[in-house]
């Protein structure tokens, strides 16, 4: 793993971080990442992965409760706000 | 005053409804407790300021006749459970201000028995760790002995159970983040079924393997509160009606994989855990060696698919919908900011360690193969609890290590190795205190870990007062 790598990562997760920490986090990942490599050499055989075993479970959306019921609580975390918008910077 | 050492929910509760004290009176007996003793333990990051209403309601409820076995006991709840209206961080600063809009499912059945919620219990950022030294807000110290860390990632639940700054507790567990505490404390703690308690109103780490869970002095004091939290929840898809299994006759078969523990583990914890064992079998039940051919690779494992699950999780704090927000250039800059100040080192490098194994890439080598040992894990515990009705092993594999020990992640990713199993299949695992090691002039508890399979809750709780019985 180099800097480049790193430099990656941290545009996918969306995380700034300095030169330092970024220095420090990619002799850690090499750490683990060697150690969680073991599972390469077990052997899995035909078996399925436990995520094809598993089933969604899903609902459907009825019983909606009235509009803006919960709008001024949610509201109140949002760090910025606008009337009864969450405000952002402009996207486009 | 109370004399609260020794209590339990059920003598608690006699003594409530026989009017010897009011749940007032014992709430306040609780709080001077953590005024005095909290101070050097930093087992809560906040007491509530309504513990006297919540009591007030308690005793009006008693009054009436109305109360259960849970009426007025003091609980303390881990710092990501939500509390509506409550102040709720996970331990991190990027939550900091932020306060739980609705209550957790478990708060709201805890709340329909008349607890008092006493404070919010400090634990690692997002659960994420083994001491609560990764928490953004002060270490927790643990009241056995206060140069040592409480374990974590629930340490300040089994911590303030532990020095009666409350009489239960909850917390959740994702990789060991209750049974491991608990048995550096000396409390019990329980890993329940994955899917029998909603996780609604848990602030999510990695999903499929979160469960929440109690702390308590005693295993039936873990019994009464998980008997109160479980239970199928509309709000949370993976949950389910716990089906009794019938109980088999005593003396259970128990399984021990002693090739598990020929490594790394601390001889006076393996002494106690003979010990424990040969007690077990005094009691009548048949001891086994058994073998589970991959239980080894559970760690591994286990570090894959928990940061994958948590990269994606944790996605949603990006400073726009709650908590902290830090200005960048634009939007993307908002996101960068926020996430890179608010997120402590542990957290990032999850994050980051996610995002490497779900890469396109990396996808099938990591995750892919994760989930087929995962798989693979599973099936070996299936086929030995096809021989035996419980399993047995150490909890942890040292006592309570002290705090800044364990300063490279793998080391303390270690401590974990025998707890993470029961999350990667989904089964049960209790921890029960079995005595003391002495480290270094302390007095350390050791805890002993019991596994049972799917669903086999009351097997581990008898099994668990049997255990208590001859320590």
């Amino acid at each position: 793993m180099d800097k480049n790598d790193i430099q990656k990562l941290t545009q996918l997760a969306r995380i700034t971080l300095s030169d330092e920490e970024q220095e420090g986090l990619r002799g850690d990942m090499e750490t683990i990442l060697k150690y969680v490599s073991e599972i390469q050499n077990v052997s899995s055989g035909e078996g399925a992965s436990s995520v094809e075993v598993l089933e969604n479970v899903t609902r459907e959306d009825t019983d909606a409760h009235e509009s803006g019921l919960h709008t001024e609580v949610l509201l109140n975390e949002v760090p910025q706000r606008e009337k009864n918008y969450v405000k952002v910077k402009k996207i486009l | 005053m109370i004399n609260i050492k020794n209590l339990t929910i059920s003598k608690t509760h006699t003594h409530l409804t026989d009017g010897d004290f009011s749940a007032m009176e014992l709430a306040q007996t609780y709080l001077k407790n953590i005024g005095e003793q909290d101070k050097d333990v930093h087992a809560y990051l906040e007491v509530f300021d309504d513990v006297e209403h919540q009591a007030k309601e308690a005793d009006a409820k008693i009054k009436k006749g109305d109360a259960t076995l849970l009426t007025g006991i003091p609980v303390a709840m881990k710092d990501n459970i939500l509390i509506k209206g409550k102040r709720v961080s996970a331990g991190s600063k990027i939550l900091e201000n932020y306060n739980a809009t609705y209550d957790a499912t478990v708060t709201q059945k805890l709340k329909e028995e008349g607890v008092v919620f006493l404070g919010r219990t400090n634990c690692d950022e997002f659960a994420m760790g083994s001491s609560t030294e990764n928490s953004a807000y002060g270490v927790t110290k643990n009241p056995h002995d206060l140069s040592r860390v409480p374990g974590g990632s629930s340490g300040g639940s089994a911590a303030s159970v532990s020095y009666d700054g409350a009489l239960v507790s909850l917390g959740s567990d994702t990789g060991g983040s209750i049974r491991q505490p608990a048995s550096f404390c000396g409390v019990v703690g329980l890993k329940p079924t994955y899917g029998t308690v909603s996780r609604h109103g848990l602030i999510a780490m990695a999903s499929s393997l979160d469960q929440i869970g109690p702390f308590g002095n005693s295993v039936s004091d873990v019994e009464i509160v998980f008997d109160c939290i479980k239970g199928k929840d509309v709000m949370d898809g993976t949950s389910f009606d716990l089906k009794k299994k019938k109980m088999q006759k005593k003396p259970l078969t128990l399984g021990v994989p002693r090739h598990f523990f020929e490594e790394g583990v601390d001889s006076d914890v393996l002494k106690a855990f003979t010990v424990a064992t040969e007690k077990l079998k005094d009691a009548g039940y048949n001891i086994k060696d058994i073998e589970l051919p991959r239980v080894q690779h559970s760690l591994a494992v286990y570090y894959i698919i928990m940061p994958a699950e948590a990269s994606t999780n944790l996605a949603r704090f990006d400073g726009v919908k709650y908590g902290l927000h830090i200005d960048g250039d634009d939007l993307l800059g908002d996101y960068h900011n926020t996430r890179g100040k608010g997120f402590g080192a542990e957290v990032r490098r999850r994050i980051m360690l996610g995002t490497y194994v779900l890469s396109a890439g990396y996808f099938d080598a990591y995750y892919g193969k994760a989930n087929k040992v995962r798989a693979q894990i599973a099936q070996d515990f299936n086929e030995a609890f096809q021989s035996v009705d419980a399993i047995i092993t150490p909890t942890t594999p040292s006592p309570a290590f002290k705090i800044g020990e364990k300063s490279d992640p793998l080391s303390m990713y270690l401590s974990d190795i025998f707890t993470v199993p029961a999350n990667l299949t989904g089964m049960p695992g209790l921890s029960v205190p079995t005595g003391t090691v002495d480290k270094e002039g302390s007095s350390l508890p050791v805890g002993f870990q019991i596994l049972g399979p799917h669903m086999s809750e009351d097997t581990l709780f008898t099994i668990g007062k049997d255990l208590e019985n001859v320590y």
